[in-house]
C-alpha cells in the first residue's frame, strides 16, 4: 500500500492506493493519526480511487477515524472515488450511512 | 486412459503453504486471484472470493495461532465446473465459528464495532463456508464459491 496525505485550506486529503489489510491498514492509521493529533485537522477526505483491496481491518481504521472526527461536531472523513467493488463490501457492511461518497477528490474537498 | 485429461486435472489444483504472518497476505491474495481467474469468476466474484480468503487468513493468524509466526497457512485451490474451492489448514487452537458475536450492521456509529464482521464477509462472499477440527489435521476451512450459470 502507497499512503500520502496532502493539506488544503479547509482539510487533508489522504491518498492511499494498492491493498489495505491486517499488514497495511496500521500504516493507513498512522497517516490520520499524524492529521488529527498533530495537526489538528479532522476535516479529511480519504482519496480511495488507488485502492485496489480492502479488508475489514481496512474498514476497522474508517470506522475509528470517522469516530474521532465527528466527535463534537468538528469535522468528518468523507470517501472519494471509491471502486465499485469496494463500494459493495461497504454496503455489505453496512457502512454506507456512516459515511459521505464524491466521485472524485475535488468535489469532495469542496463539499467542506 | 487420456493423458490430456489428466495433466488438465493436475492443473486446477494446486497446494502452498504460507508462513501465518500478515505479509504472506498479498501473495495468498495473488494465489487466490490467479485461481478465481482459472475458474473464470467476473471481477466482482473474484474480488468475494480474495476478501472472503483474506479475512479467514488474519483470523487464523489472529484467533487460532494468537500471534504472527506461530504456524504456517496450508492453501488449496481446486477449480471444478462448478466453480473454486479453497481449502485454509492450520495448526493454531480450535476455531469455533458460533463463539464469534454477529456484527451489528444496523448500530450507530458511536456503538459500532468491526469485530465479527470477518466472519459474516466470509459467509457473505461465499456459497459454503465449513470450519472443521480435529487434533491430528488442525483447523480445516473449507470454502466455495460456485460459478454463475452460463446465460
Amino acid at each position: 500500500m502507497e499512503v500520502h496525505t496532502t493539506h488544503h485550506k479547509r482539510c487533508s486529503v489522504v491518498s492511499a492506493a494498492g491493498r489495505v489489510d491486517s499488514q497495511t491498514a496500521p500504516e493507513l492509521a498512522q497517516a490520520f493519526k499524524e492529521i488529527t493529533e498533530e495537526n489538528d485537522v479532522y476535516k479529511i477526505v480519504l482519496d480511495m480511487a488507488g485502492v485496489e483491496f480492502i479488508s475489514s481491518a481496512g474498514l476497522r481504521v474508517l470506522i475509528d477515524v470517522q469516530k474521532t472526527c465527528r466527535r463534537w461536531n468538528r469535522g468528518e472523513l468523507i470517501l472519494a472515488g471509491v471502486p465499485k467493488v469496494i463500494y459493495d463490501a461497504l454496503d455489505l457492511a453496512g457502512f454506507i450511512p456512516l459515511f459521505k461518497f464524491f466521485d472524485d477528490v475535488t468535489s469532495a474537498v469542496g463539499s467542506f | 486412459m487420456d493423458d490430456s485429461d489428466e495433466k488438465k486435472k493436475s492443473d486446477t489444483i494446486q497446494t502452498v503453504v504460507f508462513p501465518g504472518r500478515f505479509e504472506s497476505l498479498e501473495e495468498i491474495g495473488e494465489f487466490i486471484a490467479r485461481f478465481a481467474q482459472e475458474a473464470g469468476f467476473d471481477p466482482n466474484d473474484a474480488y468475494a472470493v480474495q476478501l472472503a480468503v483474506d479475512e479467514a487468513c488474519t483470523n487464523i493468524i489472529q484467533y487460532a495461532y494468537g500471534g504472527e509466526d506461530r504456524g504456517d497457512i496450508v492453501c488449496t485451490c481446486e477449480v471444478s465446473d462448478e466453480g473454486l474451492e479453497v481449502e485454509l489448514r492450520d495448526k493454531g487452537a480450535p476455531f469455533d465459528p458460533d463463539k464469534v458475536p454477529s456484527p451489528n450492521l444496523d448500530a450507530s456509529l458511536e456503538e459500532r464495532k468491526v469485530g465479527g464482521l470477518g466472519l459474516y464477509f466470509m459467509r457473505r462472499l461465499m456459497d459454503n463456508v465449513c470450519f472443521d477440527f480435529t487434533s491430528d489435521e488442525g483447523n480445516v476451512l473449507t470454502m466455495v464459491k460456485r460459478k454463475e450459470k452460463e446465460p
